[in-house]
């Protein structure tokens, strides 16, 4: 707030630059620059302008998502039904959560390989902590996603403070936490929760009011389209560009059909997941933070240039010790969603294809591998891919080995297309 | 020095900076006064880049004192110097590629209303810097990576100015620039001056020194090798200095009158007319590496 521009000055005019006056004239656009036209026509060439120069954002995945939807349904209408749709929710929530930590640390342009042992061994301790000693589960529950947070922060510390590179950090923890979960839940192996506690619940309770699905897909649209007209509003005041009205609108409906659209189809079913408001809530709360804070920025800044941020005086350790605590936060959290989902902690909780599945959920969904580049939505959206495939072969009857083999190739197809997107974007001056 | 009036508003005395078994620096001086720009010059390797990280507190120096505004003064890291008033324009730029202008222009200082990026208000007032600067760039709103060389000069001179410094270090400001750009980046360095900042400008083209300096500031082998007022100093002196071809009409005359002068002179004179067989001695070798 207090910083000042050198605006003031009293003429610049005064430089003995008999053009300086002539160059105020001028606004600051380079004549050669392409223009966006005004309205529908503006944004649909401005689409087509993103797309050849490599800015492919979403619209892989939203594209995969709905061949997905629509090769399963050809092979089995139940694919498409409220109670598929609805138990796909639910579960994308745990590996989704994971997801999200994998995020923020691909776009410092790093990676973290102990999301799944961090996410067992939260579990585990959860319930050691509640089923074993007694302990309430609120407190439990708190201690155990308390226990990835110090998890996290402990990796960000010596990848930040003592420069261990995050692939060999996260990698000895991969091994490591794995072997204290396995400590930790002792020679029995398995540990049953509560059928009717806290944890159960996560997973297992359903809003079955129709209002509750309906009411928050209400809010979320009116709460978007309020937002940014309130923010066209501002830019309007202040005199820089602002979206019309036109626009506004269009994006809204983007958001309302699919928004109404799947609250219609968990109303078929049990209602509204609590799984699914948990982590659609997460995803909103840390998009905000990522897009609207100032250490979101840094995150950012962290991503595009390490040399850059520090010299702006961003304190890069603590942004990536963060980052990583962060990390472990959601690993901790989805692992808690995961043990709500068989209801125990046993030793294989947090392992098979856990990690690899959130990692290839994020890049799915469109963050970059390279750092710089991403939203906590391409966590929803890539294990949205993930999970149909996995529901969708589950339903046809398909071995898991091809099951493995197929979401590999997903991944990879991703991978493929952030690289050629990235190579694009660098021939067409955009990266 | 030819501004002995007023207190300089940044000021070195004696700094050394010592990497390993390289001296990068031994007990250089140097004075910045407001409205002022000062060029910085020298060969590779002379330790320009070092003492610009002195300064900025990127690399503090081993020795020796900084003044600021008359009071001396630690920076030991780069905020100290930003809140000093000391800002840097980096020879690689520093910006971030992924970061549109805006981003860039405010990264480390954003505008924060109620917790949040104020963004509307961040656009706004970049769109009036740029445009008070005359910087024409197509858009504060596309990534860095979309612009020219010259445009993201502009932009990290720009944003330099953001926290309203009184001393701004330019290192080669306009090493990869065009003509039409150069003259851009130059006509900024004098509106620098206009608004009394006082400016460090690391140069290697002695052309854009003579149009916007005040003073030449010499550095050889990580030492002072004089300073000059431009307007009464040839380029050829100033190119003698970097080189250390000391065998030009000004050196002989002073060894001169150091021989004529008696014993009470000849202590400073004396060192003089040493040091020239030792400038002379690793010539050949400066030659071959030009």
């Amino acid at each position: 707030m207090t910083t000042k521009l050198p605006t003031s000055s009293p003429e610049p005019a005064a430089d003995g630059n008999g053009q300086a006056p002539a160059h105020d004239a001028v606004p600051a656009v380079d004549p050669r620059l392409l223009v966006r036209e005004e309205g529908f026509a503006g944004y649909w060439g401005e689409f087509r302008r993103k797309l050849r120069s490599g800015e492919l954002g979403s619209l892989p995945v939203v594209v995969g998502l709905l061949v997905i939807g629509l090769v399963f349904q050809l092979q089995d209408s139940a694919f498409l039904g409220a109670e598929n749709l609805s138990n796909l929710f639910v579960t994308a929530a745990g590996t989704g959560l994971i997801a999200v930590g994998i995020v923020f640390v691909l776009i410092l342009g790093e990676i973290d390989l102990s999301v799944g042992s961090v996410s067992g061994l939260a579990a585990a301790t959860f319930a050691v902590l509640n089923v074993n000693h007694g302990m309430p589960e609120w407190l439990a529950l708190v201690l155990a996603i308390l226990s990835g947070t110090l998890v996290g922060a402990l990796h960000g510390f010596f990848f930040a403070r003592i420069g261990v590179p995050a692939f060999v950090v996260t990698l000895a923890g991969l091994l490591g936490w794995n072997g204290l979960m396995l400590q930790v839940l002792g020679s029995n192996g398995t540990i049953n929760l509560d059928d009717s506690g806290l944890v159960a619940g996560l997973t297992n309770h359903y809003f079955s009011d129709v209002a509750a699905a309906y009411g928050l897909a209400t809010l979320a649209v009116a709460g978007f389209f309020l937002t940014s007209w309130r923010e066209s509003r501002r830019r309007e005041a202040a005199g820089v560009p602002s979206r019309p009205m036109s626009e506004l609108v269009l994006r809204t409906v983007a958001l309302a059909v699919p928004a109404y659209v799947v609250a219609w189809l968990f109303n078929q079913y049990k209602g509204l997941p609590l799984a699914v408001v948990i982590f659609i809530g997460i995803v909103v709360a840390l998009d905000f933070v990522l897009r609207r804070t100032s250490y979101g920025r840094k995150v950012f800044a962290l991503g595009g240039s390490v040399e850059a941020a520090s010299r702006a005086g961003i304190n890069v350790a603590a942004v990536r010790i963060s980052v990583f605590a962060l990390s472990g936060t959601m690993a901790a959290l989805g692992g808690m969603f995961l043990a709500s989902q068989i209801n125990a902690a046993n030793q294989s909780s947090g392992a098979g294809s856990l990690l690899m599945n959130a990692i290839a959920a994020a890049v799915i969904g469109g963050t970059s591998l390279f750092g710089g580049r991403g939203k906590t939505w391409s966590a929803l959206l890539g294990v949205l891919v993930i999970q149909s495939i996995a529901s969708g072969m589950a339903l046809l009857g398909i071995a898991s080995a091809v099951q493995y083999m197929i979401t590999g190739a997903v991944l990879l197809a991703a991978v493929v297309i952030d690289s050629l997107s990235r190579r694009t974007q660098k021939t067409a001056g955009r990266a | 020095m030819i501004h002995v009036s007023a207190t300089p508003v940044l000021a070195l005395r004696g700094v050394s900076k010592r990497f390993g078994a390289v001296q990068a620096l031994t007990d250089v001086e140097l004075e910045i006064h407001p409205g002022e720009v000062v060029a910085l010059v020298g060969d590779n390797g002379a330790g320009k880049s070092t003492l610009v990280k002195t300064i900025a507190g990127v690399g503090p120096a081993d020795d020796g004192v900084v003044e600021w505004e008359g009071r001396p003064v630690t920076v030991d890291r780069p905020h100290v110097a930003q809140e000093l008033g000391i800002a840097t324009v980096y020879q690689d730029l520093a910006l971030c590629d992924n970061l549109d202008v805006v981003g860039n222009l405010f990264l480390g200082r954003e505008i924060v209303r109620a917790g949040v990026l104020d963004e509307v208000e961040m656009e706004r007032r970049a769109r009036e810097l740029l445009s008070t600067l005359s910087i024409r760039i197509p858009s504060v709103r596309i990534p860095i990576a979309s612009l020219s060389g010259g445009q993201r000069q502009t932009v990290a001179i720009a944003r330099s100015l953001l926290g309203d410094p009184k001393v701004v270090i330019l290192d080669e400001p306009t090493a990869a620039l065009g003509v039409e750009q150069t003259a851009q980046v130059l006509d900024l360095v004098e509106r620098l001056r206009e608004r009394g900042l006082g400016v460090i400008l690391i140069s290697h083209n002695m052309a854009d020194v003579k149009a916007v300096a005040d003073r030449v500031a010499v550095l050889r082998l990580g030492r002072n090798n004089g300073t000059f007022d431009v307007r009464t100093t040839s380029q050829e002196e100033i190119i003698s200095a970097i080189t250390g071809a000391t065998d030009n009409a000004v050196t002989r005359r002073r060894a001169r009158s150091a021989e004529a002068a008696g014993a009470a002179q000849a202590g400073t004179a004396g060192e003089a007319a040493k040091s020239i067989p030792a400038d002379h001695a690793d010539e050949p070798e400066k030659e071959a590496g030009a």
